[in-house]
């Protein structure tokens, strides 16, 4: 072996050529091949891969989408028509995108949630965790930004309420809205920064999943038990197991998406969007698109105009410290006999605050508002730090191969010793 | 990852009677023929979904509907020339003179480096319609207007690489390597054409 040279196990020779001068093989090899994978994993764990294949359809096509797409203020709701209605598929590029960010948020809140259930967030992952709110931030930004993109009413309003809330900042809130503005009103100047972001955002994106799975190779997955693998007969190999197991949620969820695409385009988008922007008439009843109702409702809860701006980003914000304020060791809510219930109220609250942030701002659904928005705040910050001191956890398995595996499967101290047998 | 040498992913796991060579390696095995369905189904799949985005490239709808352009020719006087936009192109509608057309139409085609007859290249006499892209690298030859200069054989001149055309748009100096092309085009009247 000539000195400088990779240390290449691969036998192909084109393949051993190039990982010698550049391990890249090797490197896959190690991350995704024989990556020591926890063997218990559920179907909440396929949500991570489907998140990044729903990642690369947005961007493939985004770039299609482009190639045909005016960003000027008179042109642009135009050119929309003209992909649904002249360019060749036009109209499957763009269904697929629109409703691609429907799916990439229910993939990622469902990512999410499992985090919070299964304890993901805690030590040694706390990292990992941030740079995952820091990806569902840049998401939110940039499909704020796309759907102004069409310029229609929807779009043209949206932006204008989204960009007002930087208003209630004080002293500097104004000139902060017009620098974004780039003019006194949302324009063409706007539309044509929002064109330029939401191109560059996904790659952005990209770079810091890059890091969250950086960071995922570091620390090993989570599993459903909480409980770190203690040995190799408590995990897998990815390949083959969890890229069959990857690839079975993987055709479900492109079963769903084709129905959403070809059956109900436009279930999740507002009629509303399909007239042309016009600066002089607003639309009866504004909503954002449905992944950000629950913030929106979280908005419109508080009645100061700069509290329900810092209570709806605060919402987002919260989740940063979140390793902090749950300081029960114990990662999975199966053996949190409190928490188990208070998170799954959590959650149904979430949904409560969903349809809230949909419904018009009036009673009861202000009330209701209100009440939930607490209850979203309160778990984080009086129920989760008062369970750890509180609760009385059930004990916890003694591995995950003793748990999962019927009969209790081998020993851990014989299976150190003997690595390779066979499960 | 089957040509690796790493030990580790080598656990089959799954019942051992399925495994790599249960069958020996002639026959074949059930992952085999797994993969090779599994890995069919991908190809097909991603090739059914690529291709709308490659169609998306080609010319759409509206851009099609753009594609033939009719052109008056009665205000077009003997000696004139007109330029009008095809596909994004110009054409060049040429209403030659009676000597212009027998000009053409007496060089032997021998002396031509991409041989065509001048009947051969005209609908009706005296109209020719050509494409006015050089065949070289694409510049727009020189020779429309009454001042142009219309190089050595009286049609275009290209100012680019000095290729010099006829007044049946043919090549016949210069490093172009072949004739102006012809458009494909109808007359619709007796003064109207349709390019396209």
């Amino acid at each position: 072996m000539a000195s400088g040279l990779h240390d290449s196990s691969f036998s192909n020779p084109v393949v051993r050529w190039i990982d010698q001068r550049m391990p890249v093989f090797t490197m896959m090899q190690k991350e995704y091949g024989t990556f020591p994978t926890p063997r218990n994993f559920n179907y909440f764990w396929n949500f991570g891969a489907l998140a990044m294949i729903n990642l690369m359809v947005m961007i493939a096509t985004g770039i299609f989408l482009a190639m045909n797409y005016t960003a000027h203020t008179s042109l642009a709701f135009d050119s929309v028509e003209r992909i649904m209605r002249d360019v060749n598929y036009g109209w499957l590029i763009r269904y697929v995108h629109m409703n691609g960010a429907s799916m990439f948020f229910i993939v990622v809140l469902v990512h999410v949630w499992r985090g919070m259930y299964y304890g993901s967030y805690k030590a040694p992952r706390e990292l990992l965790w941030m740079l995952g709110v820091v990806i569902f931030l840049l998401m939110m930004a940039t499909a704020f930004m796309g759907y102004v993109l069409p310029w229609g009413q929807m779009s043209f309003w949206g932006a204008t309420v989204i960009t007002n809330l930087f208003s209630a900042i004080p002293l500097v809130g104004d000139s902060i809205v017009t620098l974004l503005w780039g003019g006194f009103s949302v324009d063409n100047p706007t539309l044509n920064r929002f064109f330029s972001l939401h191109y560059l955002l996904p790659f952005v994106i990209a770079g810091v999943v890059f890091l969250h799975v950086a960071a995922l190779h570091i620390t090993g997955s989570n599993n459903p038990l909480g409980i770190e693998p203690k040995g190799p007969q408590d995990t897998l190999p990815f390949h083959p197991y969890y890229t069959v197991k990857d690839s079975v949620g993987i055709i479900v969820y492109f079963i769903v998406f084709a129905f959403l695409v070809f059956f109900s385009p436009n279930y999740l988008g507002h009629p509303d969007n399909y007239i042309p922007a016009n600066p002089l008439v607003t639309p009866a009843h504004i909503v954002p698109e449905w992944y950000f109702l629950p913030f929106y409702a979280i908005l419109r809860a508080v009645p100061n105009k700069l509290g329900g701006v810092l209570m709806m980003f605060g919402s987002i914000a919260i989740l940063f410290v979140l390793p902090w304020l749950d300081r029960s060791p114990v990662r999975s809510m199966r053996f949190r006999p409190i928490a188990r219930w208070l998170f799954l109220l959590w959650t149904v609250n979430f949904f409560v605050l969903m349809y809230c942030g949909g419904m018009p701002a009036e009673e009861p659904y202000v009330t209701i508002s209100r009440l939930s928005t607490a209850y979203y705040f309160g778990y984080f910050l009086v129920i989760l730090p008062l369970l750890a001191k509180i609760e009385r956890p059930l004990p916890l398995p003694e591995s995950i191969a003793k748990a999962v595996l019927r009969g209790g499967g081998p020993l851990p101290g014989a299976a150190v010793a003997k690595p390779m047998e066979k499960a | 990852m089957a040509d690796t040498l790493a030990p580790s992913s080598s656990s089959p796991g799954m019942g051992g009677a399925h495994g790599a060579g249960a069958h020996g390696p002639e026959q074949g095995t059930k992952r085999d023929f797994l993969k090779l369905a599994a890995g069919s189904f991908a190809a097909i799949g991603v090739g059914a979904i690529v291709w709308p985005f490659i169609h998306s490239m080609n010319p759409a709808k509206d851009v099609l509907a753009l594609a033939s352009t009719d052109v008056n020719l009665a205000p077009i006087a003997e000696g004139q020339a007109v330029t009008v936009m095809w596909r994004g192109k110009p054409v060049f509608v040429r209403h030659r003179t009676a000597q212009e057309v027998q000009e053409a139409e007496a060089v032997p085609l021998g002396e031509l480096r991409d041989p065509q007859a001048d009947s051969d290249r005209v609908e009706r006499k005296p109209w020719l319609v050509v494409l006015g892209v050089c065949t070289h690298l694409g510049c727009v030859p020189l020779g429309q207007r009454p001042t142009d200069a219309r190089g050595d054989f009286g049609g275009w001149f290209c100012p680019c690489h000095g290729s010099h055309y006829d007044t049946s748009g043919r090549i016949r100096r210069g490093p172009a390597p072949t004739n102006l092309a012809v458009p494909e085009y109808s007359f619709t009247s007796d003064t109207q054409i349709r390019i396209g």
